[in-house]
């Protein structure tokens, strides 16, 4: 019997793929986020909030994902922007090599600001790197606050926590100041924004920051 | 449920080494697996055993080792295990954490047996 080192990452190939998907966007000059979170927290939501307060500032393309239907893709294909979706047939995450595959179909040229909407889940898609410069993770106050001590690896990976629905405290037994706090034990720097895409609450200010973002 | 295709890694990137290697059949596979990596074992145990069923690596062992979170504080420099997933240094209380073991997802070694076309 004999022993052979090895000592390769089991997603190397997503990486190195990650990593051109990396570099066309530098080349371009795009900003490419992750966005994720559970199903139902609102992503589709805040995406259309955030492409009406976008319209007319920076160019904007969009890639959904989902397991079934192009439904997503639909809806924020209304916004006139080049919007790609993606069917995952069951799989639960997005890897590069699907986005590198969208991406045959987007012209990023004159585009500063791509945003690519994960399949509804807060534990497979932390591990795959899509070649995004940060991922944003949303959070709603209907999910209940410790959402961030039981999916700790989604929140130490995200640089952004969106904490969504914030209408709907009153009627929730939810407080977004432990939803902040949990998130901030696993993740000290996360940036977080307050939204609801029902009052339009916190749209501007998560805007503004997306646009300063892109735009450097 | 991501472990399927996990396994499916596992197996491609051990069946190049082995062949490689001009191995013969592989005994057991050591894989690294960070407390942070959002890996369910048993699930990774489980589709590796369904997908190898009938190939070469049937009846070749998953050996893991699961890997705590480690992490080094950016303002004092101590090394400390984070645990229960506080990520504060215990010596200074900062959050400014550097993770430095706890993320792995790796394949480090295989044992096989010894291709007896080799010795002739």
């Amino acid at each position: 019997m004999s022993v052979i080192t090895i000592e390769r990452k089991v997603l190397e190939k997503n990486d190195a793929i990650a990593q051109q998907n990396r570099e066309l966007f530098t080349r371009n000059g795009v900003f490419a986020l992750n966005l994720v979170s559970s199903p139902g927290a609102g992503k589709t939501s805040l995406l259309e909030k955030t492409l009406e307060h976008l319209r007319g500032t920076i160019p904007v393309a969009v890639i959904e994902g989902d397991v079934q239907t192009d439904l997503d893709a639909q809806r924020v294909a209304r916004y006139g922007i080049p919007a790609v979706q993606i069917i995952t047939r069951g799989g639960c995450h997005l890897e590069a090599h699907l986005i590198r595959d969208a991406l045959a179909n987007i012209s990023l040229t004159g585009i500063k600001l791509l945003i690519i909407e994960n399949v509804g889940n807060l534990v497979c898609p932390s591990n795959y790197d899509l070649g995004e410069a940060m991922k944003v993770v949303v959070a709603s106050t209907t999910e209940g606050d410790d959402k961030p001590l039981k999916y700790p690896a989604m929140f130490r990976n995200a640089a952004v926590l969106i904490i969504n629905k914030i209408d709907l405290i009153p009627y929730v037994n939810s407080n977004p100041a432990t939803l902040k706090a949990n998130a901030l034990q696993i993740n000290p720097s996360l940036l977080t924004f307050e939204t609801s895409c029902t009052t339009g609450v916190g749209i501007a200010e998560w805007c503004d920051w997306l646009r300063h973002q892109a735009s450097h | 449920m991501h472990e399927l295709s996990l396994a499916q890694s596992i197996v491609d990137i051990v069946q190049n080494a082995a062949s490689a290697n001009g191995a013969g059949r592989v005994l057991t596979i050591g894989v690294r697996i960070g407390e942070l990596s959002g890996v369910v074992v048993d699930s990774l145990t489980f589709c590796f055993t369904a997908i190898t069923a009938g190939t070469s690596l049937e009846g070749a062992a998953l050996r893991v080792d699961r890997i705590p979170v480690r992490a080094q504080c950016r303002e004092c420099r101590a090394l400390c295990e984070v645990e229960n997933l506080v990520f504060l240094c215990p010596s200074c209380g900062s959050g400014n954490l550097e993770i430095i073991a706890g993320r792995e997802l790796q394949v480090s070694e295989i044992e096989v047996e010894d291709n007896p076309g080799e010795k002739l």
